[in-house]
């Protein structure tokens, strides 16, 4: 087991490496003037110029570039915005607000996304099997950012019920309609697949060796059937932590959340790209690392998967 | 956060089961019946399908001929009209610089429409010959393409797209043509991997098939092998994948109009007016919701029609 | 005189289906006595595994509907009781073993917790003593170091093993009566052998009822002590076995006797039932065999053939079973 951990961390390597520099030439290495508006209307002056250049090692080539900056980076230092803030510190003030958005997220998609999926898969053709559908075709077909709105305008300007916006504490509480939104299309597809899930473990030979054996219609339900249709609805649920994380730039835009979302989106227009590079590591890591555990989770959970 | 690559997970029906389903079945006397002939059997029945195969009618047709529908000018500003709400003479409204919402809306399906298709399209040319690729030959080239696959699907979509796009607009490029095949480009290169595992595990499950197999063991030459034998297997999870993909790509684009970055003036997509509408969400709310309701009932319809035929042809349900 | 456990009088099965009513089980009737050993033979479509899941009430309600006949279990018709009852009986009274043990046990589950799950759950026993228990059971069916064994998944066991631990769940409470749904089909033919060998033992030792069912003439020979065969939904034969293969009385059992290839006729070409067994949605008018039927006449197209008694509790539903029967 410990080997194959090994085995997969390695492999990661190469990706996290593709990547961070693909973002990295994106951001940086392209034609055109990196300075473009930094200092207003006019162009910057030399000096500033050559002391940026200095800085961010641009006359280097740009294979030299990223690995300069990735070394730096190992080091903890995501160096620093124009303005010579450290970067790293608008990081670590943004993630977490980021991460209980999304974690959120992925607790009102699965107990809702769960709980409608397995009703209406143990259940079959009716009208809560309609009803279900229906919402998630909607739920998946419109935008995220038309129900933010709507969700914005309805719960917070007409009917007043929340604040429209998330103050800068971004408490649990506040994060909840936010977190609604956030998570709506996956909580569609969630309960999409824990029904169909269901509905095929349903029919599987061993349930009807469990009916067989006189055991209790709710035992065959939560024991036997359960464990078995949970595998892929808990590999989507842990990839989607790792998505949602990156995937908010919408939602933190619409409610004001200061997460990285918003963070990365102000860099990119602002062309700061320390802070764009700096949270696409993180987010990327992040990512990584979390579809290595769910991987291992998955071991666990499936006692057919096993690594040497 | 519409993210195709969601929409992908939720079309995420093992692949490999639609290959390994038999083929051809001979059920009864009579013919024997095709994969593709049962599925069209049972699609003409389904009210989903047939309600969202008209909705999509109807939109090609507003799209290829906009005249038929509306005479106003989309793009003709009359300020006397400025944020009017819909009257007998402006069905929709007008919009914040006074043009006609109805008319926008009705022009702007073609623009939509096209750049959901063409993202559909490149994405599927581009995932699925790479996966067919990877697939087939295995080893180095598949370990490659794989990884590269990985490279890109480790990046957030709409992070990505914001990267791309803001260097295209950095370069200045001008003219509705380029900014278009820009979007579209940007919602390819963040999508092909998903369409690369798709086509890929088909085509791994295809290749040990025992009548691939067979035409080998013939000394079938690979590129035969491929297109007679692996193509029209792998066909199916990838309709499934673009039908449904279609609906979140048009999702997308308008996503990325509302953030400032995907199509703009003079181009007119339902995004475009959603963008555009957003300051004025408040006071004059008819300029969002003709154009949101026209996109929710577009992607609505792909995807009915993407799970109509996904459950047509689900080899499970034969 | 033994007694009587199970008797299955005049079922009537059918499903409902998108292209119609498919009529699987048209008045089946057999017994199974305490320790003896009734084979039902038939090939795929026959009926043979939807009569035993109609026996242990497992049928999928719809698209299957019991429309006629009695499953008597100790005289009480299990068709009349509520589902409790139904399901004290399940595993206690009749238990049932399935084909591919791979997908008829849990995956995710140990095979210890699976036979367990029996021994707490419907006897209340506590984990100590099922733990123990299981052990014992795992012994009985001959797996080789159990206490071992009691913690792995069924993935880790072979295909014979898996078999085993399958019987050993289906013993676990002391059932009067066991059906086998084909336990051998998906085995190995040395492990075929021992499987039997080891069904007979228990068998014998417990005085249970056995009802074995397979499409496998060879398996059934050494075991039966009386055969039902089974057609279209009916069963067409009924004899004990050592009259059965001496001297078959129905054109079916005799043309698959017919069909197994045998070493002494090396060189000729294997015999066939010409044909396919009838659609259940649509089964041929009077005796259902007739298009296949050597000996069929135009009576046979229309007149449905009723049991003919050829004596000893033997019976055969063909117009010429009594002609056939006294060739020799």
């Amino acid at each position: 087991m410990g080997r194959y951990v090994l085995r997969r961390l390695l492999q990661l390597v190469p990706v996290f490496v593709g990547t961070t520099f693909l973002i990295y030439i994106l951001v940086w290495a392209v034609p055109g003037n990196p300075f473009t508006g930094m200092c207003g209307e006019r162009p910057c002056p030399p000096e500033f110029v050559a002391a940026m250049t200095e800085k961010y090692n641009l006359d280097d080539s740009v294979v030299v570039q990223y690995l300069k900056y990735m070394g730096t980076l190992l080091s903890g230092d995501f160096g620093q915005t124009y303005a010579e803030q450290p970067v790293s510190e608008l990081i670590s003030n943004a993630a977490p607000v980021s991460l209980r958005l999304a974690l959120v997220a992925v607790v009102i998609e699965a107990i809702i996304g769960i709980t409608a999926g397995v009703l209406t898969g143990l259940r079959g053709r009716g009208f809560l099997d309609n009803l279900v559908l229906v919402s998630t075709l909607v739920l998946i077909a419109i935008p995220t950012f038309v129900i933010g709105f709507v969700a914005q305008i309805v719960l917070g300007f007409q009917l007043e019920i929340l604040n429209p916006t998330v103050s800068s504490d971004a408490t649990w509480g506040e994060l909840i309609v936010p977190g609604f939104v956030l998570g709506s299309l996956s909580m569609a597809y969630v309960s999409r697949l824990t029904r169909t899930s269901i509905a095929e473990n349903k029919r599987a030979d061993y349930m009807r060796t469990a009916l067989a054996k006189g055991q209790p219609k709710r035992r065959i339900v939560g024991v036997h059937l359960l464990r078995n249709s949970a595998i892929p609805v808990i590999t989507f649920l842990g990839t989607d932590i790792g998505n949602l994380m990156g995937g908010a730039i919408v939602t933190e835009g619409i409610f004001d959340i200061h997460g990285v979302g918003r963070l990365v989106y102000d860099g990119i227009l602002d062309k700061q790209g320390a802070i764009v590079v700096g949270v696409v590591v993180v987010l990327v890591v992040v990512f990584l690392l979390v579809n290595l555990f769910i991987d291992l989770l998955y071991a666990v959970i499936d006692p057919r998967i096993r690594y040497e | 956060m519409s993210d195709p690559t969601t929409a992908a997970a939720g079309t995420a029906t093992d692949a490999a089961a639609y290959v390994t389903a038999p083929e051809h079945v001979t059920s009864g006397p009579g013919k024997p019946r095709s994969l593709w002939s049962d599925a069209w059997r049972d699609l003409r029945h389904r009210p989903l399908f047939l309600i969202a195969g008209a909705i999509i009618v109807l939109l090609v047709v507003i799209a290829l001929f906009p005249g038929l529908f509306t005479s106003a000018d989309p793009i003709h500003k009359d300020l006397d009209h400025f944020r009017e709400g819909p009257s007998a003479d402006a069905w929709f409204g007008y919009d914040g610089q006074g043009r006609d919402v109805f008319a926008r809306v009705v022009h702007g399906t073609r623009w939509t429409l096209l750049v959901g298709v063409a993202a559909t399209v490149l994405t599927v040319l581009v995932g699925g010959l790479f996966g067919i690729l990877a697939g087939y030959v295995g080893g180095w080239l598949d370990a490659l393409i794989s990884r590269v696959g990985e490279v890109f699907f480790g990046l957030p979509f709409v992070l990505g797209a914001v990267v791309i796009l803001n260097l295209v607009r950095n370069a200045e490029i001008r003219g509705a043509l380029p900014i278009v095949f820009a979007v579209v480009a940007s919602i390819a290169a963040l999508s092909w991997p998903v369409a690369m595992r798709i086509m890929r595990s088909a085509a791994i499950a295809a290749k040990q098939q025992d009548y691939v197999r067979a035409a080998r063991g013939l000394g079938a030459s690979p590129a035969r092998v491929i297109f007679r034998h692996l193509l029209p297997n792998c066909l199916a999870p990838v309709l499934v994948y673009g039908t449904i993909a279609l609906g979140a790509f048009i999702s997308a684009e308008a996503t990325l109009s509302f953030l400032g970055i995907g199509l703009r003036d003079p181009v007119v997509s339902w995004g475009v007016m959603i963008s555009d509408a957003r300051t004025y969400i408040r006071i004059a709310p008819h300029m969002l919701l003709f154009p949101a309701g026209f996109l929710a009932v577009t992607v609505l319809a792909f995807v009915m029609l993407g799970d109509a035929i996904r459950e047509a042809l689900d080899p499970k349900l034969r | 005189m033994s007694e009587r456990l199970l008797e299955v009088e005049d079922l009537f099965v059918e499903f409902r289906t998108r292209d119609g009513i498919a009529k699987v089980l048209n008045g089946v009737t057999y017994h199974v006595n305490a320790g003896e050993t009734l084979a039902v033979l038939g090939e795929s479509g026959s009926g043979k595994s939807v009569t035993a899941q109609a026996i242990m009430g497992i049928l999928d309600v719809p698209p299957a509907v019991v429309t006629g006949g009695e499953i008597r279990y100790h005289g009480e018709n299990l068709l009349a009781v509520n589902e409790e009852r139904r399901n004290e009986v399940r595993a206690e009274g009749i238990a049932m073993v399935f084909q591919d043990a791979l997908s008829a046990l849990n995956p995710v589950y140990t095979v210890g917790f699976q036979i367990e799950e029996q021994l707490r759950v419907r006897l209340g026993m506590s984990r100590k003593d099922s733990r123990a228990r299981t052990i014992e059971l795992l012994d009985l069916v001959r797996i080789p170091n159990a206490a071992r064994r009691v913690r792995q998944y069924p993935h880790e066991f072979s295909g014979g093993m898996r078999q085993r631990a399958m019987i050993a769940m289906s013993l676990a409470l002391d059932p009067e009566m066991l059906i086998a749904d084909e336990p051998t089909t998906a085995l190995d033919v040395t492990v075929q052998a021992q499987i039997m060998d080891l069904l007979k033992e228990i068998q014998v030792e417990r005085q249970m009822g056995l009802v074995l069912i397979t499409h496998d003439l060879g398996v059934v020979a050494e075991v039966a002590d009386r055969i039902a065969v089974m057609y279209a939904g009916r069963i067409v034969e009924h004899a004990d076995a050592a009259s059965l293969y001496r001297n078959p009385g129905h054109p079916y059992t005799a043309a698959l006797m017919d069909s197994l290839p045998r070493l002494d006729q090396k060189g000729t070409t294997l015999n066939t039932i010409k044909g396919l067994p009838p659609s259940l949605l649509n089964i041929p008018p009077g005796c259902p065999f007739h298009p296949r039927c050597s000996m069929a006449t135009d009576r046979c197209t229309a007149e449905v053939p009723s049991d003919h008694g050829l004596g000893f509790g033997r019976t055969s539903k063909c117009h010429f079973a009594e002609e056939l029967v006294s060739r020799v």
